[in-house]
């Protein structure tokens, strides 16, 4: 089967603004689909799901986030942990407080209220722009830790400070604590980020994505074909929030069990979730998994691989890995600001044109 | 001060196209910035349906005008009446919602956007769909989505740009660019479409055929048309009536041949030009 867009003609306007224009595109999602659902639970073990896929479905929820924020609508945030953060405090609070409530309630109003968390901290965006919104976002980042370390209320009294997330079932299967079975954890995260990818599409192919790429392009255009600059930048935060808050809540939940927010969700998370972002594509779904999936995938294979084959120290395959981010990085913020994503439609349409360059 | 026109009554041009009431009314209008006065105390109106050319040399204020129109400049001194009524002071997406377009000097289209898209943003003050609808692709998403579509498909045929679609916009040409520029304006449907020169760095044939496109724009929509021009030849063919300005002030106002024949038009524009 080759790969060619010609024969392929669109005859509505729905048909040509859907997701995957190209049938072998469209046959590719469907198989990967397929796979991940039907195949992945009856294989995956404690190894596989704790080293790789729970992490990267769950960074892959985080990342969309952050790329409608900062992809989409332009919006630099350095604030991606603290807001991970409030999306697992958030969860844990209900968890403890209304433990007959379905566990994914608790999950999606985490997400409400990281977005309303959003939008307060996102107000300055109205005022500053670029760096200094940044470090705005920074101050949120630090303040949150903060606040989640200093009152008591938050982790419950406990005495270690911590925050552990008690069992919870659906459908009578553990989701949450020590007795989850691996397969659960990640079918529970696939379900959530399959459906959150969804919403993302739909958002970002309509009106209220054009709206946010009209700021992130040119704010001053943007307003004057009769965009709102207010509505624009708080819907986004909210959003992207309201996704980031997930991803804390599944983070502190289903993946670590118990979280000391410090550690789990201090600045390094906000870096890592921006450099999946970067390294994938800003702007682009696809570009978020594709992120994450590279940064998850990168220690696990050094270690594997530096460790396991050559026998080096774990210490310097950690720096190493340092070392082939940080190289990364600066290229892709040089050489291609659209990340993997624009790699992989470069080499699409290349190949789309094969065996004829032009 | 424009009393050779009398008010609310219609006037034929040339042509046989219908001239109507006042759309636009600028009332003593004087910008500054800090020291600088962009504008000081201009008055003139526009009337539905005709295209008015705003003229002057460089720095005169012509763009800042337009900046006022749109709401993006506010004037110190001055009343804006739109449709027979004072406009309170408005930001710049709220006069795009009462039915003004427009197009910029340096190009401002959305270089991360395709063709397509930046035409469809165009749109976005007719289009409805909440949030929620939205990021479920509910049947009303879809439907205003395609039904948008169409009419920008419609502008896409007009403005013969369909070979370019779907092309991010930072690989096209300039003069394309401003082409799509017209398009985005288009698509909102105005009442009022301003130009800030449309025609700025285009070559003979570029030119001509953005003149048809105002041309068919202001016959088949009806659409009235703010022009800011530097070509005297594109102004004297396109214009109903010219507004001249010279260092921020008004010093002629009329049809093309009134304006061709003031002197004080003659010294400052066309004929003197400035040391
Ligand atoms: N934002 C601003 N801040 C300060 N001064 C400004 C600003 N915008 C315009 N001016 C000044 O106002 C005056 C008029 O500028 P404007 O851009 O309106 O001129 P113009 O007639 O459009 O000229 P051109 O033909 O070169 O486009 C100039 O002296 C300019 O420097
Ligand atoms: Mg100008």
């Amino acid at each position: 089967m080759l790969y060619r867009e010609a024969g392929d003609f669109k005859t509505s306007y729905v048909a040509d603004s859907q997701t995957f224009p190209i049938k072998f595109d469209r046959i590719r999602y469907y198989i990967v689909v397929a796979i991940a659902f039907g195949v992945v639970p009856f294989l995956i073990n404690d190894y596989w799901a704790n080293a790789v896929f729970v992490p990267f479905l769950i960074y892959a929820i985080a990342a969309i986030g952050l790329n409608i924020l900062t992809g989409y609508c332009g919006q630099v945030s350095l604030g991606t942990g603290g807001f991970m953060a409030v999306g697992a405090y958030a969860c844990y609070k209900l968890m403890t407080a209304m433990p007959d409530v379905p566990f994914v309630i608790h999950v999606a109003l985490a997400g409400f209220i990281t977005a309303g968390v959003g939008v307060l901290f996102g107000l300055p965006s109205l005022r500053i722009k670029g760096f200094y919104l940044a470090v705005a976002t920074l101050a949120a980042q630090f303040f949150l830790v903060w606040l989640f370390n200093k009152v008591p209320w938050f982790y419950n009294y406990s005495a270690s400070g911590q925050i552990t997330a008690p069992e919870r079932m659906m459908f009578g299967i553990a989701v949450t604590g020590a007795g989850t079975p691996a397969w659960a954890k990640y079918l529970f995260c696939l379900i959530i980020l399959f459906a959150l990818a969804w919403l993302a599409r739909n958002l970002t192919r309509g009106s209220v994505g054009r709206r946010w790429m009209a700021i992130r392009d040119m704010d001053i255009a943007a307003e004057i074909i009769g965009v709102n600059p207010l509505t624009a930048k708080l819907s986004a935060f909210a959003v992207s929030s309201f996704y980031i808050g997930i991803a804390g809540a599944l983070f502190f939940s289903v993946y670590l069990g118990a979280v000391e927010v410090g550690e789990a969700f201090g600045i390094q998370k906000s870096f890592l979730v921006l450099f999946m972002i970067i390294i994938g594509g800003l702007g682009s779904i696809f570009g978020s998994f594709a992120g994450a999936a590279f940064l998850v995938l990168l220690p696990v294979l050094l270690k594997n691989i530096l460790v396991g084959q050559f026998g080096w120290a774990t210490d310097l395959a950690a720096h190493i890995e340092l070392m082939i981010v940080g190289g990364l990085i600066i290229f892709f913020l040089i050489v291609e600001p659209h990340g993997l994503n624009q790699l992989w439609r470069v080499a699409k349409e290349k190949l789309r044109l094969w065996p004829f360059p032009h | 001060m424009n009393a050779q026109i009398p008010l609310s009554s219609y006037t034929m041009t040339a042509d046989g196209r219908k001239i109507g009431a006042v759309l636009m009314e600028m009332k003593n209008i004087t910008l500054r910035f800090g020291g600088v006065k962009a504008i000081t105390d201009i008055s003139f109106d526009i009337r539905e349906g005709e295209i008015r050319s705003i003229i002057g040399p460089n720095g005169a204020g012509k763009s800042s005008m337009l900046n006022v129109i749109s709401g993006f400049y506010v004037p110190q001194e001055g009343e804006v009446w739109f449709r027979g009524a004072r406009r309170p002071q408005m930001k710049p997406y709220e006069v795009a919602r009462q039915g003004i377009a427009r197009t910029f000097q340096n190009i401002a289209l959305f270089d991360g956007m395709s063709v397509l898209d930046n035409i469809m943003t165009g749109r976005l003050t007719l289009m409805k769909t909440g949030l929620l609808a939205q990021s479920f692709w509910w049947g009303s998403a879809e439907r205003e989505e395609t039904a948008h579509r169409e009419k920008v498909e419609k502008i896409i045929d007009f403005l013969e740009i369909q070979a370019i679609r779907k092309t991010p916009v930072g690989r096209l040409p300039y003069g394309l660019k401003k082409r799509v520029e017209l398009a985005r304006a288009l698509a909102a449907e105005p009442k009022l479409l301003l130009l800030d020169e449309p025609m700025a760095g285009m070559n003979v044939e570029e030119k001509e055929d953005m003149c048809r496109f105002i041309l068919d724009v202001n016959d088949e929509f009806g659409t009235t048309i703010a022009l800011i021009e530097h070509d005297m030849g594109v102004v004297m063919d396109l214009s109903d009536r010219v507004v001249v300005m010279d260092y921020g002030k008004k010093i002629g106002d009329g049809t093309p041949d009134e304006v061709r024949n003031n002197q004080a038009v003659i010294d400052a524009y066309l004929g003197v030009s400035h040391e």
